[in-house]
Parts: C-alpha cells; sequence; structure tokens
C-alpha cells in the first residue's frame, strides 16, 4: 500500500492550462473519487499520475517516493483505462496475463493470477476470447482484471463504467467498493457521475477547470459543498437557489421567501445584509399547512421518489421532493416549508459559500 | 445484404466480368504468347488456336536465344535474381529505416518533424532522371557504382518515402492508450514497440512492403544508368530481346510471365494476411 501524494501538478497544451496547480492526497488504502465535468482534466490528471503524460510542473509521490520522472512501468501502478485499451490482438487471458508477465512470473503463477482474478470478475469462461468476441461488460471486467491482476499499491480507474449499460454499471456500483477495499489498495477513481463518486469515493475531489474545487467526505461535498457550482454538480433534481438578501430581527438570522421569514441555523451574522444566494435541496422542501405559497406546475416520479416542480408567487422555480408513494397535492395552489437547518448560504457575486461562523457561546447551546 | 433481384444479380456478374476481361486480357494474352513461336504470333490475323511451344522458356532459362539469323547468349535468369536481390535488399532496409521512424512521426511530435517528414516524401515527386546525373558521378568517385549495395541505396528514393507514410498512418490509427496500458502494466518502451505496435500495424506494414517491392521491381531508370550487365534486373534486362534480328516477341513474353511470378506469388501470400489484419479491427472508439 503507497499513500498517493500530488503536489502542485500543472500541465498546459497550446497554452491552455488543463492542470493548475492540482494538490492533492489520498492515504493508504483510501479510495478517491475525482469528480468534474468533461475537460476538467481528470483523464490529464490520471495519466500523469500513470506517467503516460508528462506535467510542465508539480510531483507526484508514491508512498512518500517521487515518481515524476519515471517512465509508466518503473511505477507500480494499475490502471484501467475508459476505453478499455485492451490489447486487440491478444486474448484476454493474455490481456490480464501482461503485468504479470513483466514481473517474469513463472507460468503456472501467471495461470494462477490471471484464473483467480478472472473468477472473481466473472470473466473465467471468456478467458480464451479476443476483445472483439467480448462484450462491453466484459471488456471492462477485462479491463478491469488487467489493472488488478498484479496487485498493485496504486490503481488508478479512468471512468471504468462509463462505456457499459445500465444494468451492469448498477451492479459494478455496488461490486467495486468492496472489491476495492478487499485488495487493500489505494485507489484514484475518475468519474462524471455524482452517483458513482458517492458510492464509490471515501472522500471526492471536484476539478473544474483544472483546479481543485473541493475535496472531502461525499457527505461533506452534498450537504455543503463550496460553491455553488458544486452545489448544482451534485444531487437530482438539481439544488433549488434563490436570490436573497439575509436579514436580522429579534429571532435571528432569516430570508424572505414570498414574504416569509425562513429563519437559518446560527452563525450566519456575517451574512446579513449580503447579495446571496440560498440553496435548498429538493429534498429539504415539503409540503406543509404554512409556508411558501406555490403554484404546482408538474409531477414527475423519479424511482424512488417523486420530484415536484412548483412556482412562487414572483414566479421562481422550486422543486420539491418526497418519497414515492406519500401524499401531497398533484395540482392547484400548495404551501411549503423548507427545512432551515439544511439551507445553504452562498454568496453571490463570488458563488463561494458562505460559512456559518459558530461562536463558543452558541456552539455550547 | 440488401435482396437482389436475379437480373441485377445477372448485370452484375456481368458487369464485373468485362471489368475482370478489361484487366485480365493483356497478362492473358501475354502469357498465350509465351507459349507461341514468333511466326504464329505474327500471323495475320492473330488466332488463339495455336500449338503450344515451350521453346520460350527454354530459351530463357537455358540463356541461349536462337533466332533465325544467329544464337546468342543471354542472362535472363540472372537478370531476374538481380531483381530479386534488389527490391528485397532496398524493401528490407527501407523497413528497418522506416518503421522506427514512422513510428517517431506517428508518435513524436517534435520540432521540425512535419518538414522533415514531408521533406522525405518529396522524393518521390522529384523525376528521377534529376537526381540521377549527380548521384551518377558522385556513385562512380565514391566506388558505389555498379553495386547491389550503392543500386539499394538508391532504390530508398523510391520504397522509404512510400513505406514511411503508409506506416505512419497506420501506427496514428493505434490508440495511444493501448501503448500506454502495456507500458503501464510494466513493460518497456522496447517491448511495447515490439509486442504492441508492431503486430498492430502489422497489415499495413505488409501493406506497404508489397507496395515498395513492385515499385522497387517495376524501377527502370535508376538501373538502367547506374548498373552495368551483371547488375541489371528484368526491367534492364528485357531490352536485350530487342536484337538486330528483330523483336523476339514469344520471348519476351515469357521473360515478363516469369518476372510477373514473383511478385504475383508475394502479393498472393501477403493478401491472407493482410485480410487477417484487416479483420483486427476491436479498439473501441
Amino acid at each position: 500500500m503507497k499513500a498517493i501524494r500530488i503536489e502542485n501538478l500543472t500541465k498546459t497544451y497550446k497554452g491552455q492550462a488543463v492542470l493548475d496547480g492540482v494538490s492533492l492526497e489520498v492515504p493508504e488504502g483510501g479510495t478517491l473519487a475525482l469528480f468534474g465535468a468533461s475537460g476538467a482534466g481528470k483523464t490529464v490528471l490520471l495519466r500523469c499520475i500513470a506517467g503516460a503524460v508528462e506535467p510542465d510542473a508539480g510531483r507526484i509521490l508514491l508512498g512518500g517516493e517521487d515518481v515524476t520522472g519515471l517512465p509508466p512501468e518503473a511505477r507500480g501502478i494499475g490502471m484501467a483505462f475508459q476505453n478499455f485499451a485492451l490489447f486487440p490482438h491478444m486474448s484476454a487471458e493474455a490481456n490480464i496475463a501482461s503485468p504479470l508477465e513483466a514481473r517474469r512470473s513463472s507460468r503456472a503463477q501467471i495461470l494462477d493470477g490471471v484464473g483467480r482474478v478472472a473468477r472473481l470478475l466473472k470473466i473465467d469462461h471468456v478467458l480464451g476470447h479476443h476483445p472483439k468476441a467480448l462484450s462491453n461488460g466484459q471488456k471492462q471486467r477485462t479491463a478491469l482484471a488487467r489493472a488488478l491482476v498484479a496487485e498493485p499499491d496504486v490503481l488508478l480507474l479512468d471512468d471504468p463504467l462509463r462505456n457499459v449499460d445500465a444494468k451492469l454499471r448498477f451492479e459494478m456500483r455496488l461490486e467495486l467498493p468492496r472489491l476495492l477495499a478487499d485488495r487493500g489498495a489505494t485507489v484514484i477513481y475518475v468519474t462524471q457521475d455524482y452517483k458513482e463518486a458517492m458510492a464509490i469515493g471515501q472522500s471526492i475531489a471536484v476539478l473544474d477547470e483544472g483546479r481543485i474545487a473541493q475535496i472531502g467526505t461525499p457527505e461533506d461535498i452534498y450537504l455543503r459543498p463550496a460553491s455553488i457550482g458544486i452545489a448544482r454538480l451534485f444531487g437530482e433534481p438539481v439544488i433549488n437557489l434563490l436570490d436573497v438578501i439575509p436579514e436580522r430581527d429579534e429571532r435571528g438570522v432569516h430570508v424572505r421567501l414570498s414574504d416569509q421569514k425562513l429563519y437559518l441555523a446560527p452563525g450566519y451574522e456575517a451574512a446579513v445584509g449580503r447579495a446571496a444566494v440560498i440553496g435548498l435541496r429538493p429534498e429539504a422542501l415539503h409540503f406543509a399547512e404554512h409556508g411558501i405559497p406555490v403554484e404546482i406546475e408538474a409531477e414527475t416520479p423519479f424511482n424512488e421518489k417523486t420530484v415536484t416542480l412548483t412556482q412562487t408567487k414572483r414566479g421562481r422555480e422550486l422543486f420539491v421532493s418526497r418519497p414515492a408513494g406519500t401524499p401531497a397535492p398533484s395540482e392547484g395552489s400548495a404551501r411549503i416549508s423548507a427545512a432551515a437547518e439544511n439551507a445553504i448560504l452562498f454568496d453571490r457575486l463570488t458563488g463561494q459559500r458562505i460559512v456559518p461562523v459558530l461562536h463558543a457561546r452558541e456552539a455550547a447551546a | 445484404m440488401t435482396h437482389q433481384s436475379p437480373l441485377e444479380r445477372l448485370l452484375r456478374g456481368l458487369a464485373l466480368v468485362l471489368v475482370v476481361c478489361f484487366f485480365i486480357f493483356p497478362i492473358l494474352w501475354i502469357v498465350l504468347m509465351s507459349f507461341q513461336t514468333n511466326e504464329t504470333i505474327l500471323r495475320s490475323p492473330p488466332s488463339v488456336v495455336f500449338r503450344p511451344t515451350v521453346s520460350n522458356y527454354a530459351a530463357i532459362i537455358s540463356g541461349h536465344l536462337d533466332s533465325n539469323v544467329a544464337s546468342m547468349g543471354i542472362e535472363f535468369m540472372r537478370n531476374l535474381m538481380n531483381s530479386v536481390i534488389l527490391s528485397a535488399g532496398s524493401v528490407a532496409l527501407s523497413l528497418v529505416l522506416g518503421v522506427p521512424a514512422a513510428y517517431a512521426f506517428a508518435r513524436h511530435k517534435f520540432r521540425g518533424s512535419e518538414d522533415i517528414a514531408f521533406t522525405l516524401l518529396s522524393f518521390r515527386f522529384a523525376p528521377p532522371l534529376l537526381v540521377l546525373l549527380p548521384l551518377t558521378l558522385y556513385f562512380q568517385q565514391i566506388g558505389l557504382a555498379d553495386t547491389y549495395l550503392g543500386l539499394i541505396w538508391v532504390y530508398q528514393l523510391i520504397c522509404l518515402p512510400l513505406i514511411l507514410w503508409i506506416v505512419r498512418g497506420y501506427f496514428e490509427d493505434i490508440s495511444p492508450d493501448i501503448e500506454h496500458a502495456y507500458r503501464i502494466a510494466g513493460h518497456s518502451w522496447f517491448s511495447t514497440f515490439c509486442r504492441i505496435s508492431l503486430p498492430l500495424a502489422g497489415p499495413g506494414i505488409a501493406a506497404a512492403a508489397l507496395l515498395a517491392f513492385i515499385f522497387a521491381w517495376n524501377n527502370f531508370v535508376f538501373a538502367l544508368v547506374l548498373a552495368s550487365a551483371d547488375k541489371q534486373p528484368v526491367t534492364v534486362g528485357a531490352l536485350a530481346f530487342v536484337t538486330a534480328s528483330g523483336i523476339q516477341y514469344g520471348q519476351i513474353a515469357a521473360a515478363v510471365v516469369l518476372s510477373i511470378l514473383p511478385v504475383l506469388a508475394l502479393a498472393l501470400y501477403a493478401q491472407r494476411y493482410l485480410v487477417e489484419g484487416l479483420s483486427l479491427g476491436a479498439v473501441k472508439g
């Protein structure tokens, strides 16, 4: 096991900074989900770590050893590519065996290692096939098996579930965390799917235009996103964002939504009077007797939940989410109230989250 | 397959037959000629009915050209051997030089790489005679004139650009990720080149080598100027059949058939490999 440490990594292509001073750390045996839109630099970062791309500046340390200048074959990494990158002229077995061959293992060791990982990934029946004879799911598993077979200390998975069908993706999303935990390797898992990032990562790094926008636990990122942009990336349907100006009265700091006062959790004194944006997750809103008056526009079943699109008097749209099958008005007028403790406040100008400052007295209370 | 009516199939077949006839006819006619004597070839009107004779082949292989006027020796078999040596030698040298160069041009964009690649291609634009005159002078001074080595060197003008540019395209088509994957698995750069890049570009290398071989085989003017009798390939050697006593059509035809055979055999052999390679494309886009 080796910890991964990236220091100030920078890579420029044609004057465009693809990675701009990226620093991050994954502890030994940890799993980091690297999340970001396409073009954010996730794949380039992974390739820098693997040695397939040379960074312009910065350092990469694996287990405390600086590997920045080392060729890929000297880094002891396992990597699964998004496009699988299987060797088309070799059988699945030869594909999986290649890392063991490079380590000059004996024939028996190779057969044993390949057989074990193939059984684990349920591809032992197609080992003799060439990649073109494999289904996408089998290709993906073959690529994964190739990355795992030599039991590398560091495992890089570049969106391995991108090109497989929905059913397999769902299965693998459940299976992978256990598989990775069993291996004990330090993992960086690249994905564009926030659900995948939250299911697989012990921590999540959000990459945006070549910079790390936030690193934290899945809970951190979801409940305390660092900026409006990140808040919008996580969650379905998307977070409700409303322009507000926090005010204060004798009960505390509140915002006005359709003339209804919504009292915020303590700690937002500094936000009073500032142009702000309040973020309310759809599941933090619910229909109630009292609250913000809205008109119901549409209702959409969303598997395990039902999402209602509503409109306030001032024409602002709000998504309200509730567990499927629970009663709720489906048309006409209604009122919604919000769980204020789950509200997130952002600065309207910078888009950054306004962090509540808890004084010792309030924290104790 | 789309459905075809019988009439459509018939017309399609007919069209194919016509096209094949058009291309095969000259070769067929040459083959027929090679089994005839000069008299039967030159009779008017021509006829496909004749008593076949192998005297033309016998004359060429034994090296004795007997015409109705006189007897003379020719060295056609030696020319054929020269052709094989020159073509195979120059293709082999081109592969050794061109394949690694093509890989470099495909994978590593360095300063001036495009210019160098284009300069190499531009050798094909220059009229051969333009380079031949100065080359003849140089070669005579440094002792390369009339040697296999010198000819093979000059033949690089034909083979190298061809192999370089065709193979480069094949290397570019290989996803770099496949090479990265092999190196990350722990293999060295050289091992990756040999085990991944070369096999995957194999069909392209075979096609380029075959083409280069044909071009080298058919070359006339380099050998005409730079080689003396004992180094001349078939293309130049065939001139010997134009004798003072007339043109020996039968023997020329036999010589042509003999000189086509090696290339044809090579093409048939390489074809299997080409088709096999083309069905290999299994990289997901």
